[in-house]
């Protein structure tokens, strides 16, 4: 019988298209912390607008129809929306699984008691760091003993706890620690997620990458650790695709399974979409969730491989990694229609190893440039 | 990870069972992630409720299903679910 278990979603709604599973939220751009890997556009200072408690309840209603039901409640911070709770029932009375996302920051324990009573079903909370020192320097804010303590309340109150960690080069000879602090905090879950190089940790990269030793060092470490913990903790590892030598397959493939609605209303195939030139990404205010999924250009724009140039085209793996993340070959290439030049047959896939050599004399510079943190003011100086 | 015959057999807390319409299927929900059942293997989960042990599961289905022989297959299901997870034995 466990043999039949299937784990891929395959109901068709129309020819070729899939009905989305996976809803990301993103109720709001503003947030306490400043952490300089945020996935948030460098220019979110320009969309000052959000989407009111009515309109995202239309958009959960749509989604649900569809046949969305994994709910990601993000940001920025999710918790500066005082319709949270709120949104949180709709989200419970529509049959949603609700993930609510947060820094931890300002969540006290009446609030986790008032989202438990409204339905949510799990919190994510961040940590930046196994020390208060780095944690803090890296959120950019003094949070590190209370997140410590807000993890505490979420296992108390019975909900699942995820613990995420993003790894980069300031914190990632913090390994060891970092797991004994899953451990010791009793993470359910611990996401260790090595930073994807958009958006601010796009501009951030050559102070954030680690080197190629560091990275093997740290991975043999959870590694290690991961067999230590089995049926305890499990662990989700975010591979740092730069030292990989295929793409990973992207959001599952574009417009398949995930669909991300910006603070703004605007709907996008992944979060880092807004970045890309020219695919007019519709507004929830303007379309409903099904026609967005089913007839806007911006998701029809990479299903199937139509829009394929070489060396994916031709490629025995190209329904493996659909030619991997449009958003990096965009950022490196400057042409989203080619192949993720993380893969080593890409013609451009030189630019990685520039990257990695750039972000390795960046350690040994005399004059290193600090980093750019997240925040409003640098945001305007960005757009 | 074996299941224990004499213990009872509960659902996870921290997981959600629940028939999802669109998919015209039972699904497992949890932080992230999302797997989807066969009729059987939910048959077997909706009777993880913490009232009954392994015998009891598999006689309420061999009853139900008006058949025998279910014990190997049951209690290979079983033991995945307890690996994923998505039943504790207290």
């Amino acid at each position: 019988m466990a043999g039949l278990i299937k784990t891929n979603p395959t109901t068709t709604l129309r020819a070729g298209i899939t009905p989305p599973r996976w809803l990301l939220a993103e109720l709001t751009y503003a947030c306490p912390l400043q952490c300089p890997y945020c996935s948030n556009p460098v220019d979110y200072a320009n969309y000052q607008t959000e989407l009111d408690t009515e309109g995202w309840k239309r958009v959960l209603t749509q989604a649900r129809k569809m046949g969305a039901v994994q709910l990601g409640f993000s940001g920025g911070e999710p918790l500066t929306r005082k319709d949270l709770t709120e949104l949180v029932k709709h989200a419970r009375d529509l049959g949603y699984y609700s993930n609510l996302i947060t820094s931890g920051y300002g969540l006290t324990e009446e609030k986790i008691i008032q989202l438990k009573e409204a339905g949510l079903d799990h919190i994510q909370v961040s940590i930046q760091a196994s020390t208060q020192e780095l944690n803090d320097h890296i959120a950019g804010t003094a949070s590190f003993e209370h997140k410590k303590e807000v993890a505490h309340l979420v296992k108390k109150h019975g909900y699942p706890m995820v613990l995420c960690v993003v790894i980069h080069r300031e914190n990632i000879h913090q390994m060891p620690e970092i797991l004994a602090m899953a451990e010791e905090l009793g993470a359910d879950y611990l996401e260790l997620a090595n930073t994807q190089y958009y958006g601010w940790a796009h501009t951030n990269r050559d102070l954030l990458l680690p080197t190629k030793e560091q990275f093997e060092k740290a991975e043999a470490i959870a590694q290690a650790f991961k067999e230590t913990v089995t049926g305890k903790m499990k662990i989700y590892y975010v591979v740092p695709d730069f030292y990989e030598n295929r793409p990973k397959a992207c959001m599952n493939g574009w417009g398949t399974t995930f669909l991300t609605i910006a603070p703004d209303g605007v709907a996008l195939p992944c979060h880092s979409a807004r970045d890309l030139p020219g695919l007019d990404c519709p507004n929830v205010n303007d379309y409903s969730v099904e026609e967005i999924w089913n007839e806007s250009k911006a998701f029809n724009f990479f299903r199937g491989d139509d829009w394929m140039k070489e060396p994916c085209r031709s490629c025995d793996e190209k329904d493996k990694d659909f030619g991997g993340c449009h958003c990096q070959a965009y950022l490196l290439t400057g042409d989203m229609r080619n192949a993720d030049p993380v893969c080593s047959k890409s013609p451009h896939h030189g630019v990685i190893q520039d990257a990695i050599d750039s972000a390795a004399r960046s350690t040994l510079s005399a004059n290193e440039k600090p980093l750019l943190f997240r925040n409003s003011k640098n945001s305007k100086l960005l757009s | 990870m074996t299941i224990n015959k004499e213990l009872l057999i509960q659902f996870s807390r921290t997981h959600r069972l629940q028939w999802e319409e669109a998919q015209q299927k039972n699904v497992i929900l949890y932080p992230e992630g999302m797997v989807e059942l066969n009729e059987s293997s939910a048959e077997i989960l909706k009777l993880c409720d913490g009232t009954r042990n392994l015998a009891q599961i598999v006689s309420d289905l061999e009853h139900k299903f008006s058949t025998s022989g279910l014990t190997n297959d049951i209690t290979a299901f079983l033991e995945v679910a307890l690996q994923n997870g998505w039943i504790n034995q207290n």
